[in-house]
């Protein structure tokens, strides 16, 4: 495990265990964001599954029914007929906050000056089919718009427990090794100079004895030659 | 307030537009690409393409992924559904779980 290119002394180790403990916080928080945050989508990813494979039907069975309304009316006249849409979608998208994740919510409006139809068209000369495509449709919108708001969460839902996941890793098991590993070398280090320095210290006392008691036969040496010359 | 677009082929679109969307219907895939490219610097909240460009033009949605909004949405168009929509729920899943566990092998 790679040790962080530090020099190893205190100041360094006091800092060292302060990020140690910084991170090893931010792991459990982000661990817990990581859970929450696949929680959610989990669920999410479910209902958008059921939704889809309810809308994707009813999608082709308004395709069908527009497709009966070509083959009644003539293109010219389905053209015209449609050309002019009566109804106007307004949409206001909001912002959700889940989970510190910002994902849109899709509050729509049908604005229509009649309140009673949305066919844009008289019905003198268009089919009933294309009646009935129209008012699959309208039934069908909000579902898709459901369906849009719910896929663009689960896709940014996604994203964002990508990014958590690699952060969780990042921490623990590249960034939270490195520290505990740079703490222990460090702390060795600093006894191993302080086992040093003991030993020195012992051995300069060992010396300044043995120096002491040098000194000492030497006095005692010379009164003793002093003593036998008198 | 924002608007809802859609992308497609024309047959795909007509309804949408009768419904009042704006409905921007298309010949090809540059075409669609293209008209991405316009409209999605627009305040439109929704964008749904139809499956079958969605999957022609896949490269140029994704740049726009990390967008809160518009949304782009894929929809199966008129030609039929291609199961682009629910296999963008199962690459997500893939994504965010690390394996497909919600899908299994279709």
């Amino acid at each position: 495990m790679a040790r962080l290119n530090v020099k190893p002394t205190r100041m360094v180790l006091s800092k060292l265990k302060g990020q140690l403990k910084v991170a090893v916080k931010g792991h459990k928080l982000l661990k817990d964001k990581r859970d929450e945050l696949m929680r959610i989508f989990i669920e999410q990813a479910k209902e958008i599954k059921t939704f889809r494979e309810e809308v994707d039907p009813k999608l082709e069975e308004v395709y069908q029914s527009f497709a009966v309304a070509r083959a009644v009316v003539s293109p010219e006249m389905l053209e015209e007929a449609l050309m002019f849409p009566k109804t106007s979608v307004s949409l206001v998208a909001t912002t959700k906050n889940v989970m510190s994740v910002d994902v849109p919510s899709f509050d729509f409006k049908q604005s229509s000056n009649d309140t009673d139809s949305v066919y844009p068209y008289g019905f003198a000369t268009t089919s009933g089919a294309l009646d009935q495509a129209i008012e699959k449709l309208t039934a069908l919108f909000p579902q898709l718009m459901k369906l849009a708001e719910m896929e663009k969460e689960a896709m940014l839902l996604a994203d964002e427990i990508e990014k958590t996941r690699r952060r969780v890793n990042a921490l623990e098991y590249v960034k939270i090794p490195a520290y505990q590993e740079t703490i222990k070398y460090i702390k060795m280090k600093l006894s191993e100079d302080e086992r040093g320095n003991q030993t020195r210290l012992m051995k300069v006392k060992d010396m300044m004895l043995e120096e002491e008691r040098q000194k000492q036969l030497a006095r005692d040496a010379e009164m003793l030659a002093k003593a036998d010359a008198s | 307030m924002n608007r809802i677009g859609i992308i497609g082929d024309a047959d795909s679109v007509l309804g949408f537009k009768a419904f009042g969307l704006d409905a921007y219907a298309c010949l090809n895939k540059d075409e669609a690409a293209e008209t991405l490219h316009k409209i999605v610097k627009d305040d439109y909240g929704i964008i749904f393409i139809t499956e079958r460009y969605y999957m022609e033009i896949e490269d140029e949605i994704a740049k726009y992924a990390e967008l809160r909004i518009p949304a782009i949405v894929a929809i199966p168009g008129s030609d039929g559904g291609y199961g682009i929509g629910l296999s963008n729920v199962k690459r997500a899943v893939e994504k965010a779980v690390g394996a497909d566990i919600l899908f299994g092998d279709k």
